[in-house]
């Protein structure tokens, strides 16, 4: 009876780890990675991806939502880093993560109305079966990835906050995203690659 | 007899005063930057200069630290346990410190109505620290800032979960703790 219960033990452990498959992408990307494309679904309706932007130098993905206090605390930093960096070839490209299955705030609708609302000059997109966010390993919201193109492909260059102070635009001490794109774009190191902030984790 | 009866009273008495003095007040352990007060509840504010007192543990309790706010949905869902938990295993040494990560503008309107409305029995104190990238390696490396998030911590052994737990989980991982 031991052994049985033992191999039963040994059955449930591993069966229960092979069950945590999300767990393959926790690490997601690390500074210096090769970004994949992808192909989401805009708030327009058009699917939007990487390679339609022929123009860019980079773009700043930032994974943000409709309900999460954080994310609402950015977006209008997020217009105007879009607004400030666009026309000099990065721009900012938003994806909701969350699965709005169980979260009535986050469905495409709602997306529509909150961009509409905050106008949202960047693409809103929609990760449908929320298969892109645990590929960039991207765990809150908002969370930003600054990527570079290259002729090798869009390489991660920083990740994490948009500036070091959530609460109040006009204490912020170190705007972590406008000096990782200005030092990108002058060809310079990036000094901080890495932050981190609090935010509402992504509900898969 | 009466006598006898007033000295059974006064050691009850006394005893029970002796109770309230051991149940832990944060205020006393650690100074708050200040303290909000509506209704009839009070939240001591913390920056994290004077939230990694709590960090450091000195004495014998276990503390479970668990970092919430009202507007995120799973760290409501799982308050609950840490609340059973906190009754459960008071005799135990163990306090339940809940770490609000509510906007400071927000414990008027949504905090302290909340602790009111659920009668939240935990110690909650509000971390009013923006500079995040700053303090929350400090809580844990591996921390990427999502809440929910806890620590339990005593003085021998500390660990840090970036989940959300079932009150077993909770209890399972309190139990390594409480039988060191």
């Amino acid at each position: 009876m031991k052994p049985l219960k033992l191999l039963v033990l040994v059955a449930v452990v591993v069966l229960s780890s092979a069950f945590t498959i999300p767990s393959l992408f926790s690490e997601g990307y690390k500074i210096g990675d090769k970004a994949s494309d992808f192909k989401l679904k805009n708030i327009d309706g058009k699917s939007v991806s990487l390679a339609d932007y022929s123009d860019a130098k980079g773009f700043l993905i930032v994974f943000t939502c409709n309900d999460c206090p954080y994310a609402k605390a950015y977006e209008d930093r997020l217009i105007q880093l879009d607004k400030k960096y666009k026309s000099q070839g990065v721009p900012v490209i938003a994806i909701n993560p969350n699965n709005p299955i169980n979260q009535k705030g986050e469905t495409f609708e709602k997306m529509q109305e909150r961009a509409k609302e905050k106008g949202f000059t960047f693409p809103y997109l929609v990760d449908e079966g929320q298969a892109i966010s645990p590929v960039f390993g991207a765990q809150r919201t908002p969370h930003c990835y600054l990527l570079e193109k290259t002729s090798e492909g869009n390489i991660v260059k920083y990740i994490g906050a948009i500036d070091d102070n959530y609460q109040d635009e006009n204490a912020v001490e170190t705007t972590y995203v406008e000096d990782a794109i200005d030092a990108m774009l002058a060809g310079e190191e990036i000094a901080i690659q890495n932050t981190k902030a609090i935010g509402c984790s992504i509900k898969l | 007899m009466k006598a006898f009866v007033a000295i059974v009273s006064l050691i009850v008495l006394v005893g029970c005063k002796k109770h309230t003095d051991t149940t832990f007040n944060i205020v006393e352990e650690v100074a708050p930057l200040r303290i909000e007060t509506f209704s009839n509840t009070e939240v001591p504010v913390y920056n994290f200069d004077g939230f990694e007192k709590l960090l450091s543990v000195s004495d014998d309790k276990t503390y479970i630290i668990n970092f919430w706010a009202t507007w995120c949905k799973p760290c409501v869902e799982e308050l609950p346990h840490f609340e059973t938990i906190a009754k459960q295993y008071k005799s135990k040494d163990v306090e339940v410190i809940l770490v609000s990560l509510d906007f400071p503008n927000k414990v008027e309107s949504a905090l302290i109505p909340f602790i009111e409305k659920h009668n939240l029995e935990s110690t909650v104190v509000l971390l009013d620290d923006p500079k995040q990238n700053t303090w929350i390696p400090k809580v844990d490396e591996s921390w990427s800032g999502a809440i929910p998030a806890t620590v339990i911590i005593s003085k021998n052994k500390r660990s840090f979960y970036e989940k959300s737990f079932t009150f077993i989980e909770l209890e399972k991982e309190l139990k390594a703790f409480i039988t060191n």
